[in-house]
């Protein structure tokens, strides 16, 4: 928007045009999407999986969302025990509400008063899809990724959330064979909240760490 | 194969720097760290990569780096730390250690 040199009301009829919106195709073709869709072309033309199941399988990871992890930060809330489950083996806990969280194990990492975690791969994305969705690209970005392990608490100011010095900051870098989800910290005022309640409180950034859970009643 | 290596162990991060695919972060080679959880064996992701059946499986440490440690300009708080998972084969003992 700040490309606009406007100097009049924004309506219909104001006698410009805009660029027009570029279509996927006018994207540039990369090495990689270029062997991505050949070799994706090449497994279905060996009959190794369908076209149906490809598409499905692509459906069914675009259907993770956050809702997920939320429904277990939730019941961890409500329930210390679950929570123990929950830090030890997210699978299995997560099973436990009929949540599939697949089979990269994933462990919970809790937020207390002393310590604040936060999830970063430095080599490449690596993040809890089955729990929270596919990952934003912030968390896919360089900046990120190096960033995160050397200046932590900069990030993290970035993202508007400032620890206090007594707090450890403590970065997890997601490199090899698991998975972390983070269990941020119960807000003040919620003890009265049924389950739904509190899931709503529960946002993905907050999973992630860079963020912490909302407060009732806050906007946003 | 079994792990060398126990929780409460302080271990060093090999710096080796050879090709091909590797998990262990660049900016952790070399450093000291402590192991907090044996966490068990994996297939070893550097032979994976490359087709192979990435025997014999390697264990993984979740090991934590005390920030200061590790950069040494770090400018966020002393209690900062990083948790890094690392596998046997990039570990090496540290001499001292009362393990």
């Amino acid at each position: 928007m700040t490309d606009h040199h406007h100097d009049h009301a924004h309506g219909h009829d104001h006698g410009h045009s805009h660029p027009k919106q570029p279509d996927l195709e006018d994207q540039p073709i990369t090495y990689y999407k270029v062997m991505t869709e050949a070799l994706a072309e090449l497994l279905v033309e060996k009959g190794v999986f369908s076209a149906d199941e490809l598409r499905g399988q692509m459906e069914q990871q675009d259907s993770r969302s956050p809702v997920f992890g939320a429904k277990l930060i939730a019941r961890a809330w409500s329930d210390p025990a679950f929570k123990e489950r929950l830090i030890a083996d997210v699978n299995g806990a997560a099973a436990e509400l009929d949540i599939d969280a697949g089979d990269i194990p994933i462990r919970g990492l809790e937020n207390t008063a002393n310590v604040h975690n936060v999830v970063v791969c430095t080599l490449c994305s690596c993040y809890p899809r089955s729990l929270i969705g596919l990952p934003p690209d912030w968390y896919k970005s360089r900046s990120y990724r190096s960033r995160t392990v050397r200046e932590p608490r900069k990030v993290l100011a970035e993202f508007g959330t400032e620890m206090p010095d007594d707090v450890e900051v403590r970065v997890h870098d997601s490199t090899a064979d698991l998975r972390f989800l983070v269990i941020p910290q119960r807000p003040a005022g919620t003890e009265a909240m049924s389950e739904d309640e509190l899931a709503a409180l529960v946002t993905r950034d907050s999973m992630i760490g860079v963020s912490i859970a909302k407060t009732p009643g806050a906007a946003g | 194969m079994v792990g060398r290596f126990n929780v409460g162990d302080t271990v060093s991060v090999r710096r080796a720097f050879p090709p091909g695919h590797v998990r262990t972060p660049y900016f952790i080679r070399g450093r000291q760290g402590v192991v907090k959880e044996v966490v068990g064996d994996f297939a070893n992701p550097e032979e994976l990569a490359y087709g192979r059946d990435g025997l014999p499986a390697q264990t993984l440490y979740r090991i934590q780096f005390r920030q200061a440690d590790v950069w040494p300009d770090y400018d966020g708080a002393e209690v900062d730390t990083a948790m890094v998972d690392l596998y046997d084969n990039w570990l090496e003992p540290v001499a001292g250690d009362s393990r």
